[in-house]
């Protein structure tokens, strides 16, 4: 406990002070402890860690989480923050995809994020990733489930009513990932949407999908201008 | 070879299969007037059993969205309209039809279709081709509704 607090505090010094009271008490940061390890670590001898190409996180990740999922030109498709993750792992270091939902891929994630602490969310959503927020859109508007919700019933049309004793949120996601403390852990927006989906007795998205990628699309976009909050807490 | 009797014969065996799988999830109903009048399976409904669902938040679910005269349950949404006294503003067909399929009333309704597995997508595989309440449920709770008068 006290080494954790330690940890937080050490970590924290380079920090917004604004941010700080609420960063303390959030668990996410022994996760983007882990993350900022990683960032230098090379996964075996001779291969590159994300520093040696990329040089400082603070610097080199600065607005990146802020304008994910962006459109790839070179690939041609929408990429969330974590397949870019994927896509240096495997084509730059050599290393298998990070396991969805794994210390490491959450830590590395958050620990990035956090470079954009604070900048307006920015996706580029007029350009060529219009198609894939278009797609997402129309996913949030459909009805799923033995219960026929869609997304936009409870996330735009009844915002702040209370289902038993939570307030509907507006869906946005510029927190994520976060620490939920009844996760007792940290966990994407796909581990989120996982939640919202069983909750209409839906069958759940696969990470990575393209329903997946479209609606994480949708709801970024969704949320330009909002400030970057990542990696956020929820109880 | 199958003769082409044969092959009506096994075609009808298979429709008539399909049409009793289908009963057996989803009873027949008539909507007149914005009600279903009649009873789903004509043997009356237990209002005790209708409160048991009602309150239970795994099978039932009306109090994730709805609060109702139940003072032992904490936490009861503000989703829907409060069911105390619905018994007084609606008939037990027009709270049979709500429970059924309350798109019938309202295409754009919150409510979800507790009778209906028809135009569903995306069915949790644990729940695909069944609807949420069986037929006996819905009357169930229709009898513990319906019973929800006004002081
Ligand atoms: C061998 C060099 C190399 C290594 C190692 C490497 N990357 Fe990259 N990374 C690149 C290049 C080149 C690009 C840009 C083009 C591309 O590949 O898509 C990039 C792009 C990115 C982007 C998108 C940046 C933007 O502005 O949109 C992120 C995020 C990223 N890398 C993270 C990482 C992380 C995290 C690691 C370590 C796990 C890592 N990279 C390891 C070379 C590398
Ligand atoms: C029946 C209402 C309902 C439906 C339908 C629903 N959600 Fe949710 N959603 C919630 C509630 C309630 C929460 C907050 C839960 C909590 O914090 O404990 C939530 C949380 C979220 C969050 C996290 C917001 C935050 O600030 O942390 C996102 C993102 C989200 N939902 C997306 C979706 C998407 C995408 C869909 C459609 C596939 C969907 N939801 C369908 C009720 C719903
Ligand atoms: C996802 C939220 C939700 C759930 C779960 C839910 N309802 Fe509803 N219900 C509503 C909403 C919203 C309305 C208002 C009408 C509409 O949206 O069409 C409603 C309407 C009703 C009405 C008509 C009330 C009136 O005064 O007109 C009855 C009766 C009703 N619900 C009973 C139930 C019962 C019983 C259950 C559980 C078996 C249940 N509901 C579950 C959201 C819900």
């Amino acid at each position: 406990m006290i080494r954790q607090a330690a940890m937080a505090v050490a970590l924290l010094a380079t920090w917004p002070a604004a941010a700080q009271t609420d960063d303390m008490a959030n668990p996410a940061f022994l996760w983007v402890e882990e993350g900022k390890a990683l960032w230098s670590e090379r996964p075996r001898p001779g291969a590159k860690s994300c520093a040696d190409c990329h040089g400082a996180a603070e610097t080199a990740m600065r607005g990146v989480a802020a304008r994910h999922p962006a459109f790839d030109a070179k690939r041609g498709r929408a990429m969330l923050l974590t397949q870019r993750l994927d896509a240096c792992r495997v084509e730059h270091q050599g290393e298998t995809p990070f396991e969805p939902e794994s210390r490491r891929q959450l830590g590395l994630a958050a620990y990035i994020a956090l470079q954009s602490r604070g900048l307006p969310v920015a996706i580029a959503a007029d350009g060529p990733l219009a198609k894939t927020v278009a797609e997402g859109r129309a996913l949030y508007t459909r009805r799923i489930g033995q219960l026929d919700l869609s997304c936009a019933q409870c996330h735009d049309d009844l915002v702040g009513r209370r289902l038993a004793a939570t307030a509907i949120p507006s869906g946005h996601v510029n927190a994520y990932p976060v620490y939920r403390s009844d996760w007792l852990g940290m966990g994407s927006f796909w581990r989120r949407l996982g939640n919202c989906t069983t909750g209409v007795r839906a069958e759940a998205f696969a990470p990575h999908s393209p329903e997946h990628v479209a609606l994480e699309s949708y709801l970024a976009a969704r949320g330009n201008d909002l400030p970057m909050q990542a990696p956020g807490f929820r109880n | 070879m199958i003769g082409k009797a044969q092959l009506f014969t096994l075609c009808l065996a298979a429709l008539m299969a399909t049409a009793a799988a289908g009963q057996e999830a989803v009873a027949r109903y008539r909507i007149e007037n914005g009600a279903i009048a009649a009873s789903l399976t004509g043997v009356p409904g237990d209002a005790a059993r209708g409160r048991a669902i009602v309150v239970n938040r795994q099978t039932g679910l009306c109090l994730l969205c709805h609060a109702g005269p139940f003072p032992e349950e904490r936490f009861q949404g503000t989703v829907g309209p409060d069911l105390r006294g619905v018994g007084s503003r609606l008939s037990a067909g027009e709270i049979r039809l709500r429970l059924v399929d309350s798109s019938a009333v309202n295409p754009a309704t919150v409510m979800p279709p507790y009778h209906r597995i028809d135009g569903l997508e995306r069915v949790a595989p644990a729940w695909r081709g069944k609807p949420a309440f069986d037929a006996q449920q819905i009357e169930d709770v229709v009898a513990l509704l319906a019973g929800l008068k006004a002081p």
